[in-house]
């Protein structure tokens, strides 16, 4: 049982190659997958270095989406002003499709790495931000009462109180963010092209493409692929091993 | 302690949770707040604690306004802190007080022994059952040691066996504490069992009705003592009255 994931792709594998040997599929239309791993063992270094550029700007995103989202979740749950003045503003950021904000952006801001880390940000943030404020907002009304009776400020319930119960959502938020971080670096190198940092994994991509170098491509798609499972894995086991230290898993 | 002289209270909706209810609260007392559902009970709780404001009427305090920690509230949920083992909840009054865990440590487990959970310290409420969160959550109430302790249905949603003992503990515990309570329940069986005074709520609008005083002995046979029965078919009269 535990082992059928493993041989379902492998059977997968073996199909694939066999169909397009059987078949004489051209490799510029599908190669099949030792052409793509021949194509990373000849240059691991330079795709595991783009790999590097693209998860370095993933992780930048998360980390700034993260610190925006949760400052300005706290800002909403403490005051119904900010709640009103932010709200519209976070859900017109996550509605707004962003292969046609960035452009803009990478045309506003001058720094390639830092434009695309603006992209990859304005998408990872609504579910920290969403999630983080649902948290905040999640303590049953008994106990911000009981907070009320032993007379404690609005900043030491939110302390000692809120903060702690979004801490779940908070990471679940996470978890999500991060697959959408790498997307949205992924979705800005596009954007960006040759204009932009040019030395990602989506730039290979295109790259690759350009020069109808399949295997590579794949190879490209490929790391990709895994690093979007181990991110999601990664953040999910950082989730757990927080909450069970806490004594809440 | 306090006088509740003629509280009303309207909702915004028009229910009107509370008409003219009026009820003296003396050092000591131990008083259930006995009704259907809806009839203001947890309403007129939290006017006394003053987590909500009346629209009409007075609550006037002997000695002036309670401070915080005066006032100990136990909720029908245990409502304890998930993340926090027995002891930091215990702790949280007087961490919001300001003292340090240092300082609070020897109360916090004083308090804890009191209601029977010397040994569950670092429990986390999810390891502990319903009836020993809710010893965790009436520790909570008591640890500054306040001067009135106010309950909402504290054992509703405990099972029977919990429940009594739960009700013989925490007569100790008052006995101990030598705070006054008032105990809100809709159980005629509890009411009896527990108060020295009785106080019959009805409810659209929520009123005091009547109050029924109880002289009932405690001791390992007072749920078979025939003076309880008495009690309980005396209340469940009133109440039926009350009711009319
Ligand atoms: N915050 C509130 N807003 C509107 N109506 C309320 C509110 N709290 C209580 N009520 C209404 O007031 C009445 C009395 O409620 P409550 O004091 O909770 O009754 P009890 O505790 O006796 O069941 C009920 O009809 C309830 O629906
Ligand atoms: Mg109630």
């Amino acid at each position: 049982m535990k082992w059928a994931p493993a041989l379902f792709g492998l059977l997968a594998l073996a199909l694939w190659e066999g169909a397009v040997r059987i078949g004489e599929v051209p490799v510029y239309i599908l190669p099949g997958p030792i052409a793509v791993v021949s194509a990373f063992v000849a240059d691991p270094v330079g795709l595991l270095q783009s790999l590097g550029s693209t998860l370095f700007v993933t992780f930048a995103a998360l980390i700034v989406a993260a610190v925006l989202g949760v400052a300005m979740a706290v800002a909403m749950s403490a005051s119904r002003l900010a709640q009103a003045a932010i709200q519209p503003w976070a859900v017109a950021l996550q509605v707004t499709p962003l292969p046609a904000i960035a452009p803009l952006i990478i045309i506003w801001v001058g720094d390639p790495f830092v434009a695309l880390v603006v992209c990859a940000t304005i998408v990872a943030f609504f579910p920290l931000f969403a999630n983080t404020a649902t948290g905040l907002a999640s303590p049953p009304p008994e106990l911000n009462d009981l907070f009320r009776l032993y007379g404690a400020s609005r900043w030491r319930t939110m302390a000692l109180l809120r903060l702690p119960a979004a801490l779940p959502y908070f990471l679940s938020g996470l978890r999500i963010s991060g697959g959408l971080a790498l997307v949205g670096a992924v979705v800005a190198e596009l954007v960006a092209g040759s204009g932009g940092f040019a030395s990602g994994l989506a730039y290979r991509i295109l790259e690759a493409s350009f020069r109808l170098e399949m295997p590579r491509m794949f190879a490209a798609l490929v790391l990709l692929a895994l690093a979007g499972i181990l991110l999601n894995f990664g953040l999910g086991a950082v989730g757990q091993a927080i909450l069970r230290r806490r004594g809440l898993a | 302690m306090l006088t509740i002289s003629r509280v009303g209270r309207l909702f915004p909706g028009g229910v009107e949770a509370l008409r003219d209810a009026s009820l003296r609260l003396s050092e000591g007392d131990f008083v259930a707040l006995l009704g259907p559902s809806g009839c203001g009970k947890s309403t007129l709780l939290r006017l006394i604690a003053g987590l909500d404001q009346p629209d009409d009427g007075a609550l006037t305090w002997d000695g002036g306004p309670p401070a915080p920690g005066d006032i100990g509230y136990v909720f029908q949920d245990a409502t304890l802190l998930p993340w926090a083992t027995a002891e930091d909840n215990v702790f949280l009054p007087l961490r919001l007080r300001g003292l340090t865990r240092d300082a609070a440590m020897p109360q916090v487990h004083a308090v804890l022994r009191r209601v029977g959970l010397g040994g569950f310290e670092k429990s986390r409420p999810r390891q502990l059952s319903g009836g020993m969160r809710m010893r965790v959550s009436i520790a909570r109430a008591l640890v500054t040691k306040p001067r009135l302790l106010l309950m909402d249905e504290p054992f509703a949603a405990l099972d029977e066996f919990t429940r009594h003992k739960l009700q013989a503990d925490l007569l100790d515990v008052w006995r101990g504490a030598g705070c006054t309570v008032v105990f809100v329940t809709h159980s005629i069986y509890e009411a009896a069992f527990l108060a020295r005074r009785i106080v019959l709520m009805t409810p659209r609008p929520g009123r005091i009705d009547r109050e029924i005083a109880s002289t009932l002995a405690h001791g390992p046979g007072t749920r078979l003592d025939p003076a309880y029965a008495a009690l309980v078919a005396k209340t469940a009269r009133g109440m039926a009255d009350a009711l009319q």
